[in-house]
């Protein structure tokens, strides 16, 4: 795409403006962005994104999936709006107690991913190990699958077997 | 221990050593961690907050870390020190001038520090000069195993280290990594890098983290996505693609400052020379700035074997300026000690009472105008 003041360079800026309902595009090259005075904002950081991500969205169902709006958690007292306000939660019971509607967003800060994978602490069950393990194969087979790396999922999907029994 | 114990010196890990130190200034891990049983900060009345500070102050002035430790209580500190401790990357400035009771523990050698009541019950973090990623990873792993014995974490098998913000969930690791890429800068290829990392999914912050500029043209570099990927994963992504990239790139563009555009490099370090030598009245933002290129000029020669008519008088006029530079390679640090050195909260605590900003400009380069004039 060329840019649309000088049209020579490679478009590489693309701005999207919505005023009063009404969407309008724009694209340049930097040396035409610069000209025009147009500072852009070369990273947006990951709380930042998060706070615009609550900010931006006109509703909770949109945000947050299934509606939990009139849920508050029994150990804190937190509800989702708050959660919009703060952008922080308010207990670590609320990863169950809103476990429809987080997870939308817990998938769009971390890649898609939803599973941890990493360190469990020692103090950890035997069986809680298990299932971690077994979440972090599943997620490894979807991924494989999705890439159709059917060679990994057939080795994955026997590891999976085998931890199950 | 005083902070003005350490406030005379540079860190251990800002002397210029560690591999890659002349473009990796320093490596970090720092992994967040909550209380089971407890609600997290936002809900917390005083008094909860007093109880896990009290809980987690004891289990951690009670480790042994093979260095001494010390504990200050920084909603009681003056604003002063916490300026300074923000300054020496030992706590966020989230946590220097947030509310309620809080604290930190740091390690006198200052490779670890533990922020308690942060945004999350506890953060610890563990820095070393240069790149050196792995070495953080093995010991915060196990200062954190130590920690574990003695407190229970809030924990899920699906979501994994349970933190305040679901941005840092599962592993609840930020590996930073502190650059310097002035050749990047001059050469107009800094966008470019910005743009690539950020389409990367990594975070590039300033100096002093989240909100901080790019003053002196030091970037932190750190991952954003802490779920779904392993601490051992995001490390070695680190270490061996990331940032050897990154430090190939500048490499790149020191070469191509050297080659094709050395009267640029040279106005450049001589005006810096010039300025720092005679200014009598210097702004923070300015020193780092000009800093950062007699910075460069210098490790051009020392790791590129540079020689310039500018890099030569810069060299000279280093090995003059300062006994610490008679044994080798330690120039760098000299730079490093005028960088930390004169911020303006190191600045005040080493002259004993608070400055206004004009007193402040005149010191600073009082002081650099000693460091950088012992020829004359």
């Amino acid at each position: 795409m060329q840019c649309q003041i000088c049209n020579k360079n490679d478009a590489t800026i693309h701005l999207t403006e919505i005023t009063d309902g009404v969407r309008s595009e724009m694209h340049i090259c930097e040396h035409c962005a610069q000209e025009q005075g147009i500072m852009v904002k070369s990273q947006i950081p990951i709380n930042e994104l998060l706070s615009s991500l609550l900010a931006v969205q006109p509703t909770d169902d949109e945000l947050f999936g299934p509606s939990e709006k009139e849920v508050s958690c029994p150990y804190c007292g937190f509800t989702l709006e708050q959660f919009r306000k703060e952008a922080v939660l308010g207990c670590p019971y609320d990863y169950e107690i809103f476990e429809k509607s987080l997870p939308l967003l817990i998938e769009k800060a971390h890649n898609g991913k939803t599973t941890h994978c990493g360190k469990v602490p020692s103090k950890t069950p035997k069986d809680s190990r298990k299932q971690i393990e077994l979440l972090n194969l599943r997620q490894q087979l979807d991924t494989a699958v999705k890439s159709e790396d059917y060679e990994l999922a057939a080795k994955l999907r026997d590891k999976i077997k085998k931890c199950e029994t | 221990m005083k902070l003005t114990d350490i406030s005379s010196d540079i860190n251990e890990w800002f002397d210029g050593s560690g591999p890659l130190a002349d473009i990796v200034i320093s490596s970090r891990i720092r992994l967040a961690r909550n209380l089971a049983g407890h609600k997290f900060l936002s809900r917390c009345s005083t008094a909860e907050k007093s109880d896990i500070l009290k809980k987690l102050r004891d289990v951690l002035m009670s480790l042994d870390l093979g260095d001494k430790i010390f504990y200050i209580s920084v909603d009681k500190a003056p604003v002063l020190n916490r300026h300074f401790l923000v300054e020496r990357h030992l706590i966020s400035r989230h946590h220097a001038f947030g509310k309620g009771p809080r604290g930190v523990v740091i390690a006198q050698r200052e490779f670890f520090t533990a922020m308690i009541n942060e945004e999350d019950h506890l953060r610890i973090q563990l820095l070393k000069g240069g790149l050196q990623l792995s070495q953080c990873a093995e010991q915060i792993n196990h200062i954190d195993d130590m920690i574990e014995q003695k407190v229970d974490y809030a924990f899920s098998p699906r979501y994994g280290y349970l933190t305040a913000c679901p941005t840092n969930l599962g592993t609840a690791i930020r590996v930073s990594v502190m650059l310097h890429l002035p050749a990047l800068k001059m050469t107009g290829q800094i966008e470019k890098f910005l743009n690539t990392t950020r389409d990367m999914g990594l975070a590039v912050r300033g100096l002093f983290g989240e909100g901080s500029d790019a003053a002196g043209d030091f970037y932190q570099i750190s991952n954003q996505v802490t779920l779904g990927i392993s601490e051992s994963d995001i490390i070695s992504q680190f270490e061996n693609v990331i940032i050897p990239e990154i430090v190939e790139y500048e490499n790149a563009a020191r070469n191509q400052l050297l080659s094709k555009e050395s009267d640029v490099l040279d106005d450049k370090i001589s005006r810096a020379m010039a300025l720092l030598r005679n200014a009598h009245l210097i702004s923070s933002q300015e020193a780092l700035f000009l800093l950062s290129h007699l910075r460069l000029g210098l490790n051009m020669h020392e790791h590129m074997g540079a020689s310039t008519p500018a890099i030569d008088t810069l060299c000279r006029l280093i090995r003059q300026g300062s006994d610490a530079d008679k044994r080798q390679g330690l120039s760098i640090a000299t730079i490093n000690r005028l960088f930390m050195l004169t911020l303006p909260a190191h600045l005040q605590l080493n002259y004993g009472k608070p400055l206004d900003p004009t007193h402040r400009d005149a010191l600073r380069a009082k002081i650099i105008r000693s460091a950088l004039n012992q020829d004359k």
